[in-house]
This record gives C-alpha cells, structure tokens and sequence, in this order.
C-alpha cells in the first residue's frame, strides 16, 4: 500500500472514530469535522513535525484550529498520534472531560483554546513572528471555516500577515459551503472569495479538500511564495463521506440517530474495505 | 521613614505611561523576548523612545484591537513576554472576547496595559472613556486586575510583571499623577495591598490615582479628630481580602474610591468581601452609571465627588452614625 493510500485509509478510520464518538456523546459538529478530516489527516500524518511524546517541543510545527467547533476530528486524531490514551475518547463531552467540544490546551498537542471564530489567524499570526524573530524554521497552520469569514478579526490577521510577510504560515480553509443556516453565499456572501484573500496579498491556492492525494500535493508545496503567507482554500464536502449525510446543512451538527449511525458506519467500513 | 508622599512633596510631571516605558525600555534591553504591541497608539503610550532604540521589539499591529491581543498570545504561547499596549477604552472592550479567550482561558503570559484609562479622555466622551473596564475584567476567570497610584508603583509593578508568568490587565491614566509614594524604596507584592497610613476610626480604600486623593482626605480628617486608615488596592484581583476584613473588623466602616463606575470596580468588590466576611458599613464613591460630563479629570473628578471635600463629608457622615 502506498502512502496516498494509507492516508486515505487513516481517515476513514478517523471518520469512523468521530462518527462513534459523536454517536456515543450525543452531541458534536459532524458536518464540520467530516469535512476536515481529511486536510486533518494529511496535517498530522504527512506534512506536520510533531512529536506526541514531547508536545511542547520548541521547533514543532504549530497547528491552530480556529474553527474550533469541528474539535471530534482533531481529537481523534491527536489520540491516534498518541497525545493521550484513545481511551479517553470515550469521555468526549461528558462531565469533566478535558476532551470538551472545542479545542483545550489542557489537552497535550493543542497550542490553543479556540472556539471563537475568528481568532485562530491573529494568533497564527503572532506564533509566525515569533519563528522569524527567533530565527525558527518551523511553520503555522491553522484552519478556519468559510462561515467564520464573516468575522472581521480575519481580516485584521490577513492584513497583518502579509504586511509582516510571513511565509511561515499556511492558513487553510474548510470550504464546504454550509453553515448552519445554509449556503455560506446566502447567509453573508463570500465570493469571489480567492480574489479577496489575493487582494490582501497572499498567495492563494485552490484545491479539493476531499482529496489526499491533491493535500499532500499542495501542503507539500506550501508555503508557496516567499515573502507571503499562503491560504489554501480547501473546497470540501460538508459531512464527506456519509451518503445521505453530505451537503445537508442540519448535519452541521445533528448526532446521528441509531439507525443513520448504523447505515453511516456501513458506507464508511465498506469504504476502508476498498483501501484494503 | 513614611513611605507615603506628603502633600509637601507634590508637583510630579511625570505620567504613568512615561514611567512604564522608561522601565520597560530598561528590561526589554536586557531581555529580547520582552515585546511590546501596539495598535497605533505607541505615542499615547510613550513609547515612541522604545521603537527608535528597540525596532526588533516593537509589533505595530495599526488600529486593530482583536488582532492586536491575538497577535499578542500567539507571540506569548511562542515564549516571547508581550505587553499590549492600547488606550484603555478600547482594549478592555473591543478585544475582550481575545482577552476571555486567548489570554485568559489559554492561560497566555500576556501583558495588558490599558492607557489613558477612566477619564483621562474626558472631554472625548463616552466612547474614550474606559470606566467599566475593572468591571468587565475582574470577571474573568485567569486573568489578574492591577492599577497603580503613582509612577513609583506603576515601575515596580512592570518589573515585578516581567518575572510574573500569568495574564494581567493594567490599567493607568493619561496624565501625571501626584506621587502617593516617595520613592520605590517600598515592598511591593502582587495581590497584597499597601497601607499607606494607619488608622482606627475608617478606612478608605482606593486604588490607582484616588490614592492620592485618599491620603490627602486622611490628612484633612486628622484635622477633625478622624483617625483614617488609607488602604491602597493595586492589585484588584486577586483582592487582598485579609486587609479588607482587618479594616472592616478593626475600624467598623469603609470608604473606597476608584475612577470606575460605581458598579463592578472596587467597591463592589471591597462590598462582597465585606457583606460575606464582616458586615459594617460601606460607601462606594466612584463614577454614577451614566456617560461622564466632559470636562478635565480634576473637574470630572469634583463633579462625582471624587475629591477631598466628599471623601471628607462622607466620613464625618459616617463616624458620626457610629
């Protein structure tokens, strides 16, 4: 099996795990966290340098979620990668988790506590001038949502970055069209979007953010131009992977009846079947 | 020696802001991770100087207060020692989801400064005034509430700041102060208050420029035959509860004065620590919940009676009640 392939395979199996967990919880952001797993897990197991054993190991690559509601992928992942016991997963949203619905720092390989919007680039943005004041070679991601582009501290972070020419920093966005209301273009438009984030000088790359094989590609290839911060907007399918589940906005973060997470959890082991 | 200022000693021109440059200027040379961020207010806040000796040191962030404290955390979560600093009014509302959340729930090593703070802006308007920023940031879990009496304080309070690795929202005024202290020969601890002079017939409680005002009404309460003891509060949160309840209890009744509104400042907070401790007597005076009148701090001060002559009025009123 090939690397694309085993990629493709962990995220199914981060799918799986998040549906699980959501199911079992019965609360989460589904949509959002399907959406994402796959730019996620290009992220963790191919681009990014981390070391789950040694979390705040100062050249780490920093990772922001500041769309923090989709937090069950991430989790999954992070345990996945041995940041904490998978066992723990089972405490997701329940009481006294560390595991709560968006990301927390008391959770080892989590930089921040977002769940704001709109807060994840300005402090991208801080973390990528600390590299270049401290003649660090790592790199920042972070994620943010399309709905969280209506925030205006975005913007502040975008003008920011490319005033202080940070092509440390790799922002991507979950382009999946859907917020909770419906169609990002009908709740607050944003196109034509890649022009926008090109006007505040960054380097703009375009790709389908379902795709493993064309992640690995681009965030390989990213940060793309020297002097600019990059943003990758990552055109997606909210709730990626479940049939009946994609595009429809109610599964922004709708838990999964037992009958849905059943038909769910077939599609998805029918899938990791193809990978085998 | 008094350590406290007598009115003989008055006439100080330099402000607040100037002092925590200048000691700021001092350590960050010493210690290129101390930064300071602005959001175009690097001349309000006197630190023109540090950008000309210290380019490297100096984050504009323009006229942007949420990306302004982001940008702040994330250089914090990065090791670095940030201290924001932004007029007051601004900082402690427009960026105070930042505040809650990337500073304070992140637990961020940021340093807040808010400038020109209460009404040092006053004939700006509500919009410039900062008045419920003690308020608003006392209720913040993680985050701590600071404002110095004087420029001898507000330097002591920078450099015990640099070696203090927890969130903190300060907050100064424009203008030169009256010194409260004499010199910075002083023990000053985070979260312990000053008595500045002792006394057995009332307490007042200030903090930050009503320091000044607090002592010169012991003073002229002397004269009626009041004892007065004069609590200085720099540390809003954590509170010095002890000293509060050691003036409530050895005293009977309290006064404070803080340049805030009368709600959420310091005298709510002396006011639940006293109604839950020790019940006596406690009179708030600070701003009333209505926009400031315009005016110079001194007149808009007097106007709210935030002077000697009210603190001193206030007092009689109470000692005589018993």
């Amino acid at each position: 099996m090939n690397e694309i392939e085993i990629l493709k395979r962990k995220a199914t199996e981060i799918r799986m795990e998040l549906l699980t967990m959501i199911y079992e919880a019965g609360t989460g952001h589904t949509g959002g966290s399907l959406s994402s797993t796959d730019i996620l897990t290009v992220l963790y197991y191919h681009i990014m340098n981390v070391d789950p054993k040694n979390p705040k190991w100062e050249d780490r690559d920093r990772y922001v979620q500041s769309k923090g509601h989709s937090v069950e992928a991430y989790w999954a992942i992070l345990a996945d990668k041995g940041f904490f016991p998978k066992e723990e997963l089972k405490t997701f949203s329940q009481f006294n988790t560390r595991l709560i619905g968006h990301p927390n720092n008391k959770v080892p390989g989590v930089e921040m506590n977002t769940g704001s919007l709109g807060h994840g680039l300005p402090i991208g943005v801080g973390m990528a001038l600390a590299a270049k004041m401290d003649g660090k070679s790592y790199r920042v991601y972070t994620l943010m949502g399309d709905g969280e582009q209506a925030e205006g501290s975005v913007w502040e972070g975008a003008m920011a970055a490319s005033h202080y020419k940070l092509d440390n920093l790799v922002a991507i966005i979950d382009r999946n069209r859907l917020q909770i209301t419906g169609s990002t273009e009908d709740v607050m438009s944003l196109e034509p979007f890649a022009d926008k984030w090109r006007a505040f000088g960054w380097e703009v790359v375009e790709v389908d953010g379902n795709d493993i094989e064309q992640l690995v590609e681009v965030m390989e290839g990213a940060p793309k131009a020297a002097g600019k911060p990059t943003l990758i907007v990552a055109n997606t399918v909210k709730a990626k992977g479940i049939s009946f589940a994609e595009n429809v906005a109610k599964w922004h973060h709708h838990v999964p009846s037992k009958e849905e997470y059943q038909l769910a959890m077939e599609e998805l082991s029918k899938q990791l079947e193809v990978l085998q | 020696m008094s350590i406290v200022a007598l009115k003989s000693a008055k006439g100080n021109k330099i402000a607040n802001r100037q002092a925590i440059s200048e000691v700021l200027l001092d350590l960050a040379k010493e210690n290129k991770d101390i930064l300071v961020l602005t959001s175009d207010s690097r001349g309000s806040a006197s630190l023109v100087n540090f950008g000309k000796e210290l380019p490297e040191q100096i984050v504009e962030v323009g006229i942007a207060e949420q990306n302004l404290v982001g940008i702040a955390s994330g250089l914090a979560a990065s090791g670095k020692k940030p201290f924001v600093a932004s007029p007051a009014c601004f900082l402690s509302m427009r960026s105070i989801e930042q505040i809650k959340v990337d500073v304070a729930y992140s637990n961020t090593n940021v340093k807040l400064i808010g400038i020109s703070g209460g009404v040092s802006y006053g004939a700006l308007g509500m919009s410039h005034h900062s008045l419920q920023d003690l308020a608003v940031t006392r209720a913040i879990p993680g985050l701590d509430v600071m404002m110095p009496a004087d420029r001898h304080e507000a330097k002591k309070m920078i450099e015990a700041l640099v070696e203090y690795d927890r969130p903190v929202y300060l907050r100064i005024g424009r203008n030169p102060v009256e010194d409260s202290y004499v010199s910075e020969d002083y023990d000053f601890q985070i979260g312990k208050a000053v008595t500045m002079k002792e006394g057995t017939d009332i307490t007042i409680i200030a903090t930050g420029e009503t320091v000044r005002i607090a002592l010169d009404s012991a003073e002229a309460l002397q004269i009626e035959g009041i004892d007065c003891r004069v609590i200085n509060m720099h540390t809003i949160k954590p509170l010095d509860k002890e000293a509060i309840l050691k003036a409530a209890e050895e005293t009977g009744r309290i006064i404070t004065i803080e340049e805030h509104s009368i709600y959420g400042g310091l005298g709510s907070a002396v006011a639940e620590v006293v109604s839950q401790g020790h019940p006596v007597p406690v009179k708030i005076i600070g701003l009333p919940d209505e926009p400031a009148i315009a005016g110079k701090t001194a007149e808009v001060f007097e106007y709210y009676g935030l002077s000697v002559d009210n603190v001193k009025k206030v007092a009689i009123q109470m000692v005589n009640k018993g």
